[in-house]
């Protein structure tokens, strides 16, 4: 019966894909790309990967639909008719495609638990984990602990990306309009807003702490916490919202992120064992595990949240009113 | 059941990848590129995941009497995958804002254009 | 009182979907963005609602009944006011209503 609601949302993640390039309205593709995102997370679901559909609903859904409908504010809205015909792209792609379905017919059958990439290392890890480190949630494990090099260079690469956003597009210090012409027409807006900001940060903290036990960890608490602070920013505005939580702050936060994760690395090669080894953090292996894992997860929460705002404030302060 | 659906995930993932690819070569719009850039990158997260789900598994999160459990190995790297792909859209959506600004257009052929006259 | 439960959750469910489907007709069927606004605003919290109250009734006295609780509590609020926000934005943008002018 699961086979049905795989092949339904199959279906539907294709002719929203159709659709996304037909579209001429750039609006409207951005607002499909999100359904695509969430229609993807719920495949992922069905796949039984639950910590990647939570990350894939609120990096997918959530921030990059942000980003692009900025992105469409701050350019235009419509697409022009493209000048050449499109035949040799089609011919490149029906060419490319059936290549590949060739190649897919050598592959292990969907679901197949002989399959090779079953066989050497996953089972290691699935044997491993409740003894060498006490979590229940393998993929946290072998994230933070097993590969914890790999999310290391992760970390570096969101706060390049916050780096390189802050190069391109800066941020212009708005003034505070606290007391807008608009403001009868937001109240309904402002009142959700204020009482939603704290459950949210709270709901942040909440996944970033139980990720141990259930889907969640670092990433998806960065990007849940930085969320909070863009409902507050799109209801009462830029100049508010640099209020309540300053660039200033933004950009010692981004570097702290990644400091703390590289200082558990030290901190255990003074210790006395390799760089990222926890179990010599604390007297005994498992509690040093769980500290270490607790550390760096907060660590890759500071710098995703940080990255993420800066990244919302960067496009923002570029638009002529100052809120969205 | 199993052995029609075996190869149909396989086929629909490649049918967005290649819907994806289109749309970077065939859209001359820089931000219509990026989205199929997008559509690419979640397109090769499901054939991944698809790969790793094992029958009659369960998720990832040890838990008393289950045996059987989905590889969490792929998902390990689709995560990281995830977090990488906003971090590139975010930056090429910086860059189109900055090209906007420089050309007063983000159409790849009056981009050309007005290059080719300079 | 499990086969009760049990009759009520699917009840519930089936509602919810069935909600969701007629909000989904409206949405492709009304002629105007206001009525199509209405039609999915009031169709998909009821829908969406119900599914939810029908899964709580199947998770039974336990701590998923609370998160699902819990996020009742957050569509209900949510859903309504992404709707409002909508429609005040397409009042500032000047979308006029499609009236009908004719006398009946």
């Amino acid at each position: 019966m699961e086979y049905l609601i795989d092949i339904v949302l199959l279906g539907l993640l294709m002719i929203t894909g159709f659709a996304i390039v037909r579209m001429r309205s750039l609006l409207a593709a951005a607002m499909l790309t999100s359904i695509y995102s969430l229609l993807s997370a719920s495949l992922f679901v069905v796949l039984d990967a639950v910590d990647v559909a939570l990350t894939e609903a609120a990096i997918g859904a959530g921030i990059s639909t942000i980003l692009l409908l900025a992105a469409v504010a701050l350019t235009t809205d419509e697409e022009k008719t493209p000048r050449h015909t499109p035949l040799l792209p089609l011919v490149v792609v029906i060419a490319t495609g059936a290549a590949l379905i060739y190649g897919t017919l050598d592959m292990p059958h969907y679901g197949d638990p002989e399959a090779p990439v079953h066989r050497y290392v996953a089972p290691t890890y699935l044997h491993d984990t409740p003894g060498e480190i006490g979590v229940p949630n393998v993929v946290t494990s072998v994230l933070a602990s097993y590969r914890g090099y790999d999310t290391l260079g992760e970390v570096t690469v969101i706060f390049t990306a916050g780096a390189g956003v802050l190069a391109l597009l800066g941020y212009r210090t708005r003034r505070r309009n606290s007391q807008g012409p608009g403001n009868r027409k937001l109240v309904v807006l402002r009142v959700i807003a204020k009482l939603f900001f704290p459950l949210i940060l709270l709901f942040a903290l909440y996944v970033l702490l139980h990720g141990d036990y259930g889907p969640g960890g670092g990433f998806q608490a960065g990007v849940i916490f930085a969320t909070g602070f863009i409902l507050y920013a799109l209801a009462f505005g830029l100049g508010n919202a640099q209020r309540v939580i300053p660039h200033q702050l933004l950009r010692i936060m981004m570097a702290v992120g990644v400091l703390i994760y590289a200082a558990v690395g030290i901190e255990s090669m003074l210790l006395g064992g390799k760089f990222l080894e926890y179990r010599v953090l604390a007297d005994d292996p498992v509690t040093g595990q769980h500290l270490g894992i607790m550390l760096i997860e907060l660590g890759v929460g500071i710098t995703v949240a940080a990255v993420m705002l800066i990244i919302y404030y960067g496009f923002v302060s570029r638009l002529h009113s100052g809120d969205m | 059941m199993p052995e029609l659906l075996g190869h149909y995930n396989y086929w629909i993932v490649i049918i967005l990848m290649m819907t994806g690819f289109y749309t970077v070569i065939a859209r001359p719009n820089l931000i219509k590129k990026i989205i199929g850039l997008f559509i690419f990158q979640t397109s090769v997260f499901i054939l991944f995941i698809s790969m790793a789900k094992v029958e009659g598994g369960t998720a990832p999160i040890i838990e008393e009497g289950i045996s059987v459990y989905s590889n969490p190995l792929p998902h390990v790297l689709i995560l990281t995958a995830i977090v990488v792909s906003l971090a590139t859209t975010a930056l090429g959506l910086a860059l189109v804002v900055r090209i906007r600004d420089a050309y007063g257009t983000i159409n790849e052929d009056d981009i050309h254009v007005q290059d080719e006259e300079d | 009182m499990g086969l009760v439960l049990d009759v009520l959750s699917w009840v519930c469910l089936l509602g919810g979907a069935i909600f969701l489907l007629i909000g989904a007709i409206g949405v492709l069927r009304f002629p105007d963005f206001y009525t199509r606004l209405h039609a999915v605003s009031i169709c998909d919290t009821l829908g969406a609602g119900l599914v939810l109250v029908g899964l709580m009734m199947q998770g039974g006295l336990s701590l998923v009944t609370v998160k699902l609780l819990l996020m009742f509590y957050f569509m209900i609020f949510t859903g309504p006011t992404a709707v409002h926000a909508l429609a005040e934005a397409a009042m500032q943008g000047k979308l006029k209503p499609h009236v009908d002018d004719r006398e009946s």
